[in-house]
């Protein structure tokens, strides 16, 4: 299998050839080039080997280093994340409906704990929903992008199972 | 209310009803009758436009005005509500909204039947789907008879039955004739009204207390007669433990349910990209977190410049908090200018009432139409016809809810909300979530998490103080309740993720590692997105 990625990869470099997954001209594959995010490092195309159905394809992408750095940096952010809010939300229902008490104690004038931490959670949502979309756009949109079409280029003309 | 008031309020619901018809005459001129149009307007809005959208159809009268009636009447505990309703959000943005975008096309079981046996998958993902929709809009189409009756006066039956009928007929008019692209802009033009309405009545208390909130707060605490009491938590959830963790159950089904309404998904479906998906999300939370500030101003405003006796007096569960402060802040009854913010504040709660039940109902006709239709009748259904059913399902279910409207006119309207939101984190977010995040899903835990979520979260409520046993019930006469909490959330949500759960590690055969692969390329990277 190695041998021939590396073969079709020479020969990509090399020279034009019909194949329909390199037609260079439709679907933007030259805007691709280089085009990594700033400072990600872009790992390595899908490796390309013939395959025959759609089915192939995707599994092959899916194995991909590229994919998987996609996928784990989607990961990695929004699942400590997701966790996170909703501990930090159930504690604050949790402690509204069980520990009143605590939640009256005041803060500054009239402004008490409750409203500090009500306000708190209007905050980091709004925080939250920053850092997300700044760690989407930075540091996934272009490979995922990249990927996309890659994808698609591969598994133009190849027919669905 | 004066006679000047249902003048000017009914003109400018008139000029509403107008302005949208002619919208939904406008959008629909030569169109194709297209799955893709009617489902999901083209998918070519911005993610702005969607963002308000999306506002639009989430802002319900029982935020508007519920949330602050209940902060008029019982201080901090009513900002629970709006804590909740907006914290949801992050799981639509952040597990969800993408995701969904790049592997589905018009519904919710459009991703989860992508890696399933379809048929199956798509009956279950579609039943819960119309299940939850229809909860849904019973409750805003009683809460459209309540209120109507009570900003224009006429509290009589016969009132309350034809503005159920009038809404419910108005909304299949929009959702038939004018699809997805005409409920997208009968929801912007919502969004916006309601926005300023909210914006320009928040200036107007802040301006009554020179800005010093403090004051609005002491002021609030003291005319409530509970002092401090009023600003921290405990007053209306706070009695013995019954009812503490009914509210825990609510604020969990708050927090997990918005992720699983139908009509939020599809709304994700009407712009281009998973990106465009994503903005529209942001917009859609900052419009939503300012809009829970702003309603939070109103209600404490309301109680400290009307107070909460005079509140309760005109309605007991507080819906009329903000058109009285709005009468207020005009200048007090028989002003001109508390006469005109009264009749804006009946309009914009009118208005949006009318354009969350058009997005639901279009939700439901695509679920009955592309999914239970499709799957139920032998494949020869073209797209022109699954339109044309759609636009018919429309028409059912409008019928279907005025039917329910008037039967469930007595209800509780924050109950069927939470409900609906309890029934959808049960039966629809965890078969979405194992779509989209689990390998070994398999098509046996899909069907088993959709029906162990849905049959519990209807049987528990069925047997809760809400159907029989409390004065308040349904049949207040009979007795047969087993279950505690009201809101069935905390038994059933757990119970759909482990229905999912067994039902998947149980299953003879193993799961589809291609189609898995295709759904987890899909959906991250888009390709072959529709």
């Amino acid at each position: 299998m190695e041998q021939v990625d590396r073969q079709e990869g020479l020969d990509a470099s090399a020279v034009p050839f019909d194949d329909p997954w390199y037609d260079a001209t439709a679907s933007g594959r030259d805007e691709r080039v280089g085009a990594g995010a700033p400072g990600d490092g872009r790992p390595d195309a899908v490796p390309r080997q013939r395959v025959h159905s759609a089915a192939e394809i995707y599994l092959e992408v899916q194995r991909s280093p590229a994919f998987q750095e996609v996928r784990s940096r989607y990961r990695r952010f929004v699942f400590p994340a997701a966790l996170a809010f909703l501990l930090w939300y159930l504690a604050y229902v949790v402690a509204a409906t069980a520990a009143p008490g605590l939640m009256a104690r005041p803060v500054a004038g009239v402004v008490n704990v409750a409203m500090v931490a009500g306000l708190g959670q209007f905050l980091t949502t709004f925080l939250l929903t920053w850092a997300y979309a700044r760690h989407a756009r930075l540091r996934r949109d272009r490979a995922a992008l990249d990927l996309r079409w890659d994808t698609q280029e591969m598994t133009r003309g190849v027919t669905q199972p | 209310m004066t006679a000047n008031h249902q003048t000017l309020a009914l003109v400018l619901f008139s000029v509403f009803i107008a302005v949208t018809l002619g919208i939904t005459t406008w959008v629909s001129r030569n169109r194709r009758g297209s799955a893709e149009e009617f489902y999901a307007g083209g998918r070519l809005f911005s993610p702005l436009e969607n963002g308000f959208a999306i506002a639009g159809d989430y802002m319900s009268a029982a935020s508007f005005l519920g949330i602050s009636g209940l902060i008029a009447l019982y201080g901090y505990d009513g900002m629970l509500y709006s804590v909740g309703f907006l914290v949801a959000w992050l799981v639509v943005l952040l597990l969800v909204a993408e995701l969904v975008r790049n592997c589905g096309r018009f519904t919710l079981a459009d991703v989860v039947a992508a890696r399933m046996a379809e048929r199956p998958v798509r009956i279950a993902a579609g039943t819960s789907s119309v299940a939850v929709s229809v909860l849904y809009l019973v409750a805003q189409m009683v809460g459209a008879g309540s209120l109507v009756a009570l900003l224009l006066g006429g509290t009589s039956e016969a009132a309350r039955s034809w503005t159920v009928i009038g809404v419910g007929a108005l909304m299949v008019i929009y959702v038939s004739l004018g699809g997805m692209r005409a409920t997208t802009w009968i929801q912007i033009v919502k969004a916006v009204l309601l926005m300023a309405g909210t914006i320009a009545l928040t200036v107007l208390v802040l301006l009554r207390f020179h800005g010093d909130v403090n004051s609005l707060l002491s002021t609030a605490a003291e005319r409530s007669g509970h002092g401090l009491d009023f600003l921290a938590p405990g007053l209306r959830y706070g009695g013995d433990w019954t009812s503490r963790l009914d509210f825990m159950s609510l604020g969990l089904a708050l927090v997990l349910g918005t992720a699983g309404l139908p009509h939020i998904l599809s709304r994700f479906y009407t712009v281009p990209t998973a990106r465009a998906a994503r903005r529209s999300v942001v917009w859609s939370i900052g419009l939503i977190g300012s809009f829970y500030l702003m309603t939070i101003v109103l209600g404490f405003g309301a109680a400290a410049l009307i107070g909460p006796d005079e509140v309760r007096a005109s309605n007991a569960s507080g819906n009329t908090a903000v058109p009285l402060l709005a009468l207020d802040l005009g200048g007090g009854a028989g002003s001109t200018g508390g006469t005109v913010l009264f009749a804006i504040v009946a309009a914009v709660a009118f208005a949006t009432i009318l354009a969350v039940v058009a997005g639901i109902t279009l939700a439901s006709s695509a679920s009955v139409a592309h999914d239970l239709y499709a799957s139920l009748r032998r494949r020869h259904a073209k797209q022109y016809s699954e339109v044309a059913v759609a636009r018919v399902a429309a028409a059912g279910i409008g019928a279907a809810a005025i039917g329910l409207g008037l039967l469930a006119r007595d209800l509780n309207v924050a109950f069927l909300v939470g409900l609906a939101f309890a029934v959808a984190a049960s039966a629809n977010l965890p078969v979405l979530l194992y779509s989209l995040f689990w390998r070994r899903f398999t098509t046996r835990g899909a069907v088993w998490s959709v029906y162990g979520g849905l049959i519990p979260a209807v049987l528990l409520v069925l047997v809760s103080p809400v159907v029989s046993g409390s004065p308040e019930s349904l049949f207040p006469g009979v007795d047969f309740h087993l279950f505690p909490l009201q809101n069935p959330g905390a038994v059933s949500i757990p119970l759909g993720f482990l229905a999912g759960w067994i039902g998947t590690v149980t299953s003879t055969e193993p799961s589809d590692e291609a189609r898995h692969a295709e759904t987890e390329v899909r959906s991250l990277t888009g390709a072959g997105a529709a």
